[in-house]
Formats: C-alpha cells, structure tokens, sequence
C-alpha cells in the first residue's frame, strides 16, 4: 500500500510551507510536493492607497529583505513619476541594496544552512543549529553574524534604522550621506572582506564531502534568469534581464522590465498559495526557470570587481555551460557577499556620493510603471496601476522567491527520490529534503506577499490519501 | 492687543495644588498654566473648544460624573483630579474606540512619528487595542492639487473644521452623517478637488493631529505639522 510523507512545518527557512511526498504501492517515490501555507494579499491591500507610501508599504511584505521591497517599489514610482534620480541618489540605493544582500546572504548561509555543512546532513537535530555551529566551529559563526551586522550596521548608518528604514522615497532617497557615516562604512569593509574570503576558502575545501547532495539537489536544466547590465557584468539594482538555458546559451538578453509581461508569466497550482512564473515563450512547465545567487553567477560574463571575479571564475570551472545543482547556491551566495563588500568600497570611494542632491520632486506623469531589481534571492519586479490623484488602482508583484517555485518542487522530488526509501521516515533523509529548500534560500511571506514563525511538515500519504507517518519541526 | 479688563480671582485645587484661575478660565487652560498635564486631541491653541473626543475627562470631587477639562470653567471651591485609576481607563477606552473605528497603521503612516495620536497613546502607556477592530473600507480622497484626505486616519476631532470657518474663513469643510458613519466633507460632499470654496491654504492639513490631512508627495515618517502659527493668527483676528 503506497503512502504519504509530509514535512510540516519546513523549518530553518523564511515564511510557512510543508512538504508532501507520496509514495507507491512498492514504498517507492511517486511524486514529491512543495505547498507554501500561507497568504498575505498585498497587492489587493494596497488598492487606494496614494502611490509615494507604496515604498513603506511593500517593504513591510518582509523583516529580512524590507530594502529590496523598497528599491523595487522606489524605482516602480520613479516609472510613475517619470524622473531621473540624481546619480548620487541611485548610487546609494545600490549601497543600501548590497548591504542588504550581504547581510540576507550572511543569515541564509550561516544561521539557516550552515548547520547541516558542518555538523552534517545526519546530525543529531538536537544540536544541528546555530550554537551547534557557534561549539563546533567558532571562527565560522562569528564571521557570520559579523558579515550580518556588517550589513545590518550599513542599512541603519544609512536610513537610521535596521529593518524597515524609509529612507528610498519615489524620486530618490530622502537625506544625503554624511562623510562621518561614509568614513563609518569604509572603515568596516577590510574586517568584512577578510571574514568573506576566510568563509569562502572554508567552504571550498568542504563541499566535495556533499557530492550526493550536490549531485541530486535540485541538479536538473533549466533556464536561469537575472539582470546585467549593458556589458553583461553583474547588477543588482538597475539593468536588463537575461535568460540562460542549461547549456550556457543566452536565451534572451537586454530584456526591459517593462515588457515583462511578454515573456513572462505566472501559473497557479492548486495546492500552494505560491504563484509559478515560468519563461512564457517556452509555455508551462517547461520554461522553468531559476534565480538568486546561483542564477546570476550563471548568466553574467563577470561580476565586475577585482576579487570576486576570481571566485567567479574558479565556479564556473565546476561544470561547462551552466553550473546546474542548487547545492552550488551556497557557493554562489559567498561569491556575492564578496561582490557586494567590494561593491559598496568602490562605491563609497566615489567623492560624489556626498553630493546632497539626492532627490527629484515631480507629480505623477504616467499611469503605470515597473521596477525591478535583483533582491537576495533574484529578481524582484513591481508593477503599479495609479488612478489621475495617484491612487494605486492596481498592483502586482513578482517576487524573486516565487521565480524558483517549479525547481523548489522538482527539487524535492528529486532530494525524495533518491534518499526516501520505504514508508518510515528517516530524519537525516527528512532533513536533506528541507535541505535542498534551504539551499533557494526561500522567503516564503514575500512571496506570498505571514505573520509568525517558520516552522516544516513532511507527511507520508498512502495513495488513498491516507496519512501513514507525518514528522513536525518548529 | 486685547485690553485687559478687571477679572475676578478663582481660587480651586488641581490635584492637591492650590491653583488660582481667571474668570472664564477653563481645567484645562488653568492646568497648562500650572504645568499640570491633561491629554487633549481635539483641543488646539488658537481654535475654539469643540469638546468631541473626551480624552481630557477629569474628576470634580462631589460629582460623580467626569467633566470634559477643555471645557469646563473653572469654579470657586473646585477640587480637580486629572489623574486616576477610573481616569486612566476612560482615557485608554477612548484610544481604544479612536483606533478600531478606522484604519490606523502607524508604520507605513506619513505621519508615523508626528502624530498626535501616536504620541499620547504612547505617552499614557497604551500597549494594545482591547476593542475588535471595524476594518472598515474608507476612501482616500486624493482629487485636490496639493493634498490628501485619508479618511482612514481620520479621528473627528474637527480641528481642520474649526480652522477652515474660524481663521480661513472658507467653511469648505464639514460634518456629515452621524456615529461610524461620520465623514468629513467638503463643501455639499463633493470632492476636495472640485471645491468652489477651498483657498487651498493648508491650514486644515498643518492642524490634523494624525495623518488624515496631508501633503501630496509624501513618503512613510515625511508629514510634519506646523502650528506655531496658529495663535498669532488668532490674536491678529481679535485685533
């Protein structure tokens, strides 16, 4: 008699979801489910509201990634009012962005996926958390939690406060940089990047003890998306989108955001309250796609700054064409924390960013505009309708985490597949289907644009639909 | 300036203090006088007393019914109380009706941080709503060139009413229907835009205690009120 798993709640992620998998006649996998519990509805709650609280508004969707609502809500209103914001303004948007990718990088790594790296995917659950990394390795939990408040620290010198700053208004942002605060940065970026390359030449010498992992967590083609800019190099707050498929072929480049709705669209499966975009070009399900780190250290010719470039090199060696396991998304991951520390440097060096032009004022001049940009875990697009007084009449947000909804189920299909036997769950296979999750690093109440905890469920169904076994973590 | 005429002195107590008042003088000016604190909303410097929102209730010994401090002259013999147990949970019942009746989000406000609402329910100590929340649907009404009406945010403390008759002189706003279903309107409930009436000054939108009246282009934290001038403006009138 064939059965159910289900995970529930999936744990050491951000946001609610449990996991199904059904099993055969024979205890063998027959399919393997992601459902995502939750439901939020921001984009109907927003209807009426005058378009400059959109920023504030959004980036309440999050407590991690606030900034990254921000920009892309910012930049949707800038299309609205239809200015240029001064380059001062635009550079420092993209500092606060980066900080915000390092220290979101640093939380997914360290504290939500370094567990199972150094402890191992079979560790006793009991001490496979953060303080089990804090015992077993010292320097590695320091070097996360000071990469987090590294960027923490960056976000509130800059909008004056951690979480939720509203400093990036329509138009610009809302006070220019002091050069006591500029000196403040600068002064914290050697300690950053020395923790960032120690972290990363620590985990290049560990990650060939997961090549089962690596091997079959979420290891399939598909096309990968993220933005570059004019010359291919890596951007994560302004530039086109490029599409690349398995083999390393650029599928569609310099693609405006604005034009997203011809390439792009959203499916709705029954069973989770996540949409599933997909490549409209190649239909559904076959133009899965995948985003975030690992997305964007595939699609761009080169990251742009000295040493991040060559660890950008060193990963595309791993495979020709595409690097194609998400367990590579860890190594993606520190790739871009290093960008981003080297980033914020070269951009913080720029005397200009002192200008305290920072600001354009305009009334609205367009009825409808799109802002995208790259958030943690890839491409985030915002898209507003606004009545003649500038009240929001329509809104709709494609959030990165929603871009990799096909992969994360096919992922755990795959995880399942190849370590789920028989109808009992053990906990180490239990965790290696939660694993491959973690390794998207998916923000599950941005996505669907919850309030609580994050907890995951794995349930064991006969084919009846009859609950044989069922595990919890919270 | 106002002439001053002979008045007659009142002698009463404020919380055990032996305060001495004008005639005329209402609790509430006295106890500002005095620099004893009594919360107040619909109250505004400048504007005349209006005695809607109750949040300055205070207790009269010999009476067992609260007196609305904004409103009541002070008598000879008085003795006032304007802090107690019985006092503290009005007050927090008023907050309480204030915030459930609309939409009051603070975080993602424009007046987040400059609000007067905020501040004293901060300032008393309030912690949580004990009311269910109505969650009403209300309008924003954003049809004039330079402001906002969000009657979400709206308390009914009709400071922006006094302001327009009393010192614009424009009575472009007013107040219709009766309960929840209170709004303030513009000229026959028409939009704010399509007023014939509006001088579009701006002082209704600087005496708003919350973010109800606000600026256009504002962001979340950006609306700041400015009032200092509304007493000159009133003393200038008088002369």
């Amino acid at each position: 008699m064939g059965s159910t798993i289900t995970i529930d709640p999936v744990t050491r992620i951000e946001g609610h979801s449990k996991i199904t998998i059904q099993l055969d006649d024979d205890g063998r996998v027959a399919d393997a489910r992601f459902h995502v519990t939750q439901f939020r509805g921001f984009e109907k709650m927003t209807e009426g509201r005058p378009f400059h609280e959109m920023p504030s508004l959004t980036a309440r969707i999050c407590g991690i990634c606030p900034v990254s609502h921000l920009i892309a809500s910012a930049k949707t209103c800038d299309a609205l009012l239809a200015v240029t914001v001064p380059r001062t303004a635009r550079n420092l948007r993209r500092i606060m962005n980066l900080a915000q990718i390092t220290q979101s990088h640093a939380l997914s790594f360290f504290h939500l996926s370094s567990p199972d790296l150094v402890l191992g995917m079979d560790a006793d659950p009991a001490k496979r958390h953060l303080f089990g990394v804090a015992s077993a390795a010292p320097q590695l939990a320091q070097d996360g939690i000071a990469l987090r408040k590294f960027g923490q620290q960056i976000i509130e010198l800059l909008g004056g406060k951690r979480i939720h700053p509203s400093w990036i208004v329509p138009g610009g942002v809302s006070h220019p940089l002091s050069q006591e605060d500029r000196d403040a940065i600068l002064a914290m970026i050697p300690d950053a990047l020395k923790r960032a390359q120690r972290t990363i030449d620590w985990y290049k010498g560990t990650f060939s003890q997961f090549s089962d992992e690596i091997r079959t967590f979420a290891n399939f083609p598909t096309l990968f998306m993220g933005m570059v800019n004019p010359k291919g190099d890596l951007s994560m707050y302004a530039g086109r989108i490029r599409i690349m498929n398995a083999v390393g072929d650029i599928v569609a480049d310099q693609l405006e955001p604005a034009t997203y709705q011809q390439w792009l669209a959203e499916s709705v499966e029954p069973d989770s309250y996540l949409k599933s975009p997909y490549y409209k070009p190649m239909g559904y399900p076959e133009g899965i796609f995948r985003v975030g780190p690992l997305a964007r250290m595939n699609i761009i010719d080169r990251c742009g700054t000295t040493i991040a470039d060559q660890e950008w090199a060193e990963f595309r060696s791993l495979q020709r064409g595409a690097v194609l396991s998400s367990f590579h998304y860890h190594y993606a991951r520190l790739i871009e924390i290093i960008y981003c520390i080297e980033r914020i440097r070269n951009l913080l060096n720029d005397p200009d960013i002192l200008n305290d032009h920072v600001r354009s004022f305009a009334e609205p001049n367009a009825f409808e505009g799109v802002g995208m940009s790259e958030a943690p875990r890839g491409s985030l697009l915002h898209h507003y309708k606004i009545d003649k007084n500038g009240r929001i009449i329509w809104a709709n947000m494609i959030i990165a985490t929603g871009n990799n909804n096909l992969a994360m189920n096919k992922g755990v299909y795959q995880v399942a597949k190849h370590f789920v036997r028989g109808e009992q769950i053990q906990e180490g296979m239990l965790n290696r289907v939660e694993a491959v999750i973690r390794t998207f690093d998916p923000c599950l109440s941005c996505s669907t644009h919850a309030v609580g905890q994050m907890p995951l469920q794995v349930q064991l169904l006969a084919p009846d639909g009859a609950i044989l076994d069922e595990r919890f973590q919270g | 300036m106002k002439r001053q005429t002979q008045a007659r002195i009142i002698t009463l107590k404020i919380d055990g203090v032996d305060v001495a008042a004008r005639e005329h003088e209402t609790i509430l000016e006295l106890a500002q006088e005095n620099n004893i604190f009594i919360p107040t909303l619909c109250h505004l410097d400048g504007l005349s007393e209006y005695g809607g929102c109750r949040i300055c209730v205070v207790e009269v010994k010999g009476s067992n019914r609260l007196f609305p401090a904004c409103m009541t002259p002070a008598t000879e013999g008085m003795e006032v109380i304007t802090n107690s147990e019985r006092l503290r949970l009005y007050r927090f019942s008023i907050l309480d009706m204030l915030f459930s009746e609309r939409n009051h989000v603070c975080s993602v406000c424009v007046s987040n941080g400059h609000c007067d609402l905020q501040y004293l329910s901060a300032k008393l100590g309030m912690t949580r709503v004990e009311v269910p929340y109505l969650n009403p649907k209300v309008d924003v009404d954003a049809s004039h060139e330079h402001f906002i009406m969000d009657h979400n945010r709206c308390i009914l403390c009709q400071r922006c009413v006094r302001v327009c008759g009393e010192i614009e002189g424009a009575f472009t706003k007013g107040v219709m229907g009766r309960g929840v279903n209170t709004r303030i309107i513009h000229d026959l409930n028409g939009a704010w835009g399509d007023s014939d009436t509006c001088t579009s000054c701006g002082k209704c939108v600087n005496v708003c205690p919350t973010g109800a009246l606000v600026e256009k282009g504002k962001s979340a934290g950006e609306m700041v009120k400015r009032r200092d001038w509304l007493p000159y403006l009133r003393l200038m009138q008088e002369d």
